[in-house]
């Protein structure tokens, strides 16, 4: 079991939150679809005839390709990999790109599920944040990719600086008002050298409050939770059946290839990533040269992406899986350090696992790191 | 081979002396050129800053140490020895330098050309002229383009009182004058005096702690002579041993049958702790003692307090361990187990000065790979109660303040500092010693542009952040140098603080009553700073006796999670919890709270 993640590097403008790796430039569109299709292509032999289940266009702007050139991706995809069956194949796209044409055409290539960046229906929320698109092409795009794709996933930020409690409420009804199955929702984060952040310094935004995203935090987990969603990851809701089955990938430690500029791979023992330019990207694809570079994990080091990554799930850290993959020594050490915590009412034990509380929710980085192990030199 | 030749030298060939300067005009490199020029290291040993030995010395560009080389010199077809003797560079370690500056007759006045006379030229010449050493001042860096020679020259003239063509004019770093100077050496610095057939008399100058063969220590023969095998006595600790072994200091150790009246060299009897040689101490024969004792002989006594605790507490025993290692070949570091509610168990430590205690620290962390919490040093005082309002109590601890209403007076250590500076700083240096509580007793100007300034202030005022602001407010253009005058009576209170409610011991500052208020209100305002939101509100207040006197609330961490953890993230985020872990590692829990390291020390830092 595996998954391939493609990330399009190019988008209409730049959000002013957003430290992912992309280009406004999309002059260099087809060189990179080309490098793309060449990475699927030299790395065909890593996955060692594992199946692929899941492939996911990230980025940056996926919607901004064709559906030609999709479509040309995820056949190089079949050419050279073993894929299931009936495999989820994810779309991230943004509202501007996705009229009542688009949406049809797209319905009718191999792409299966929509995952759509809309953050907030309000035009303040998103002239504040400098996305690309308005609160009319927001509602309008979902009334009509409901139609056409069962399996949607909205995206949606909450502790915007400006952003009521009562809007934020108005945001999430309205997404459950078209029935989506599955949203995953961000509270906005001051990524360093950001334009946020320089606005911020600068006195021209305000600060985001943490007190504030905390509170619409638990507002999202209440109401969500009312509609029978599952918060099965700290950000990430769904209705039974539709969890994000790419995602998820991440958190359970499994196998992805990650294809594209600052895309990151996988395999059990080593973490791989590309190189973070497009041009540099598209060379040395040119010259057949994998433009990666890798580190391998210790055994520590699994241990605390097992904990950390765990922490923010449903499924929680199971200490008998600690126990089989890390022996005994860890397990005795987690319990030790977990004391503290399950103290204080933000971890608790469930049978076999560990999981945070409501309240250790939003403190789950900190916790982690308190139960991770380290060597101090 | 040439210690045969050298061996029945005469007394009128030895020089003693030693170089004095303040600190960076080139002290060390000048006595690298004069250990190159007379041929007493080869090629294969020649390092910069030889004379420094320990690593922190050449880091720090410091000397710390007190070092003796032996040179062999030819001039004028007759062979002499020259015994130089190197001082540490810090007011901190001015017992040694005085004791260094006894062993000599003679002494190398360094004045940066560039940077003319600064305060310790001045505190140092002091202490050589008040031993009758020949001085034989040294106008260095000349080959700096921003030397100054002919105005400093006058400067040098006008301190001394010498002729101008008496400055030598020399460059440590081309090599420039270094014959000039070695002549000067043998010329003007007399040949030492002292009776080779009277009872032995030597000062003891220096020790140093070697793994293998226990205390080397250094000393200056001025009657009769030690010799191999002889028994001696060490006259103020009143021991006796038998000279296993004595030498001359080359680069290495020369092993000698004695060392003679006027001679400087090494001693080793098999002691294994430091604290059994005093620098000061006279050594003489244990059937003959001399009648003359060397003069000038004090314990050195510790001028600041801390507590040192480890980080985890149960590294005390440890840390014991380390620490007694180090005193072994630190004799002026002393100690004693004490306890805080706060940290356990610990030590309090008695040091010279701060840069002696951030020299301890370090060497813990590197020597013995000991992470140490410091609490804030304090000064020694002396506390008088009503009901014994004459005898007193020494306080090294805040916690050993008797109870106000008990208290009768606290006489504080004051000190005499000297500054000199430009002109165009007198009012800002003035207004930062009138703010610790200094007193200004003369100001002399040295030339048109530079005044020295001298000022009576309490020693607990230096400790607290003085060489910083020194030198902000004066841009750098102003050097320091201090010496203790005795208690003056004094209005103390101990400035305590509460986490959540709770009294940390360990946070608790001996300090003025004027600047309570002040300092108080700076130290909630820091440790806000330094200690990390938990997952609760942490009140912080500061207090003199039950009265609070300043506020302030460490918010609680309502977030402390990423909201977005995909492929690319993991890693990433995994090192930056990884290097959250180890720095919650060096903190120090108290109640509930975590404490950083630097938190401790929070109150040298406020003005940051
Ligand atoms: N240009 C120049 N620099 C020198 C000379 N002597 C020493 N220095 C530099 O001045 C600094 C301080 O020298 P050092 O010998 O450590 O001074 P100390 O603190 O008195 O021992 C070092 O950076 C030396 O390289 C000199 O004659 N000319
Ligand atoms: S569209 Fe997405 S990737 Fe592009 S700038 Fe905005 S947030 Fe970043
Ligand atoms: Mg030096």
């Amino acid at each position: 079991m595996a998954g391939i993640y493609i990330h399009i590097p190019f988008c209409k403008q730049a959000c002013y939150y957003c430290d992912f790796h992309f280009s406004t430039s999309l002059k260099k569109k087809d060189e990179l679809v080309n490098a793309l299709i060449k990475e699927i292509e030299l790395r065909k032999n890593e996955l060692e005839n594992q199946t692929i289940e899941t492939i996911y266009f990230g980025g940056g702007t996926p919607s901004l390709l064709s559906n030609n050139k999709l479509e040309l991706i995820i056949h190089s995809v079949y050419k050279h990999y073993i894929v299931a069956n009936k495999p989820e194949i994810t779309l991230e796209a943004n509202p501007d790109d996705l009229s009542k044409k688009r949406i049809i055409e797209l319905s009718k290539t191999s792409i299966n599920r929509l995952s759509i960046g809309i953050q907030s229906f309000f035009d303040e929320d998103l002239k504040l944040m400098n996305r690309a698109h308005s609160a009319n092409e927001a509602k309008n795009c979902l009334k009509i990719a409901t139609d056409y794709f069962d399996n949607i996933s909205v995206d949606l930020i909450y502790g915007i600086p400006g952003l009521s409690n009562k809007r934020w409420v108005e945001n999430i009804e309205r997404v459950l008002s078209y029935k989506i199955p599955h949203i995953s929702s961000y509270a906005l984060t001051v990524e360093p050298k950001t334009a946020l952040e320089n606005f911020i310094k600068k006195g021209l935004i305000k600060n985001v409050d943490d007190h504030v995203a905390e509170e619409q935090f638990h507002i999202l987990i209440e109401k969500l939770g009312a509609s029978d969603f599952v918060h099965y990851e700290l950000s990430n809701f769904g209705k039974p059946n539709y969890f994000s089955r790419n995602n998820s990938a991440y958190w359970q430690g499994k196998t992805y290839l990650g294809i594209g500029p600052s895309a990151h791979s996988f395999n059990g023992n080593q973490r791989g990533w590309n190189v973070r330019n497009n041009s540099k990207y598209i060379k040395s694809l040119e010259q057949n040269i994998l433009p990666m570079e890798t580190e391998t994990l210790s055994t520590a080091d699994k241990y605390n992406e097992y904990v950390m990554t765990g922490l923010r799930t449903i499924w929680g850290v199971s200490l008998n899986k600690i126990e089989k993959d890390f022996g005994n020594q860890y397990k005795k050490y987690l319990l030790q350090q977990s004391q503290k915590h399950i103290n204080e009412q933000l971890l608790y034990l469930d049978n076999d696992k560990l999981l945070v509380t409501k309240k250790g929710k939003f403190l789950s980085d900190g916790i982690a790191s308190d139960l991770f192990k380290i060597n101090l030199s | 081979m040439q210690n045969l030749f050298y061996r029945d030298i005469l007394m009128k060939n030895i020089r003693n002396f030693c170089i004095i300067a303040h600190i960076d005009h080139g002290k060390s490199t000048l006595a690298d050129r004069l250990l190159d020029f007379t041929g007493s290291v080869t090629d294969r040993e020649k390092q910069d800053q030889l004379l420094d030995n320990m690593d922190l010395e050449r880091e720090r560009g410091i000397t710390i140490k007190s070092h003796a080389i032996q040179m062999d010199y030819e001039y004028q077809g007759e062979k002499y020895v020259l015994n130089l003797i190197d001082t540490p560079g810090h007011v901190d370690f001015s017992y040694e330098v005085s004791r260094s500056i006894a062993a000599c007759e003679g002494a190398l006045l360094i004045v940066d050309a560039a940077q003319s006379i600064q305060a310790q030229t001045i505190s140092n010449l002091y202490l050589a002229l008040e031993n009758d050493l020949e001085i034989i001042p040294i106008l260095n860096k000349v080959d700096l383009p921003s030397a100054n020679p002919e105005e400093v020259t006058d400067d040098i003239v006008d301190l001394l009182g010498c002729k101008p063509d008496e400055v030598i004019h020399a460059s440590g770093k081309t090599g420039f004058g270094v014959d000039n100077i070695l002549a000067a050496i043998i010329e003007r610095i007399p040949a030492p005096k002292g009776n080779p057939n009277a009872p032995l008399q030597a000062l003891i100058f220096d020790s140093v702690y070697n793994t293998f063969r226990g205390i080397e220590t250094y000393f200056r023969v001025f009657d009769g002579e030690i010799k191999k095998g002889q028994h001696i006595k060490f006259v103020a600790t009143k021991k006796d041993y038998y000279a296993d072994e004595v030498g001359t200091l080359k680069l290495t150790q020369v092993a000698k049958q004695s060392v003679k009246a006027g001679d400087v060299g090494y001693l080793i009897t098999g002691i294994k702790t430091a604290k059994e040689v005093k620098v000061g101490d006279t050594i003489t024969d244990f059937a003959n003692p001399t009648t003359n004792v060397v003069e000038g002989f004090e314990d050195v006594k510790p001028m600041v307090f801390a507590g040192i605790y480890p980080v985890d507490t149960e590294d005390y025993e440890e840390l014991r361990n380390s620490m007694e290692k180090l005193q072994l070949n630190d004799a002026s570091l002393v100690f004693q187990a004490e306890s805080s509610a706060a940290l356990g168990f610990g030590f309090r430590c008695g040091f010279l000065g701060m840069l002696h205690m951030e020299i301890i620290q370090e060497r813990l962390e590197r020597e013995f790979d000991m992470t140490v919490i410091t609490t804030v040093p304090n000064v020694s005082y002396l506390a008088y109660t009503n009901k014994y309002p004459d005898t007193p109590i020494t306080v090294n601890n805040p916690s050993d303040l008797p109870e106000p209403s008990t208290l009768n007076r606290v006489e504080e250590p004051y000190i005499k500092a000297t500054i000199i500076t430009k002109a165009d700083f007198i009012g800002n240096v003035m207004s930062l010693c009138i703010e610790k509580r200094g007193i200004i007793t003369n100001q002399t100007y040295l030339t048109p542009e530079r005044v020295e300034l001298a000022f009576e202030m309490p020693l607990a005022e230096i400790v607290f952040d003085f060489y910083d602001r020194l030198k902000t407010v004066s841009k750098g253009y102003a050097s320091f140098d201090y010496h203790p005058i005795g208690m003056k009576t004094s209005k103390l209170v101990r400035l305590d603080i509460l986490l959540n409610a709770q009294p940390v011991d360990a946070l608790s500052a001996l300090i003025h009553a004027d600047n309570a208020q002040n300092i108080g209100r700076k130290m909630c305002e820091k440790l806000k700073e330094l200690i990390p939101r938990q997952q609760f509100d942490i009140p912080i207040q500061a207090a003199v006796g039950a009265k609070i006197i300043s506020r302030e609330t460490i918010k609680a961490l309502r977030k402390d999670v990423t909201a977005k953890c995909y492929g690319g993230d993991i890693s990433r985020k995994r090192k930056l919890l990884e290097k959250q872990k180890k720095g919650k590692k060096r903190m120090r829990q108290v109640g509930n709270v975590e404490i950083p390291q630097q938190a401790f020390m929070a109150v040298l830092k406020l003005n940051d």
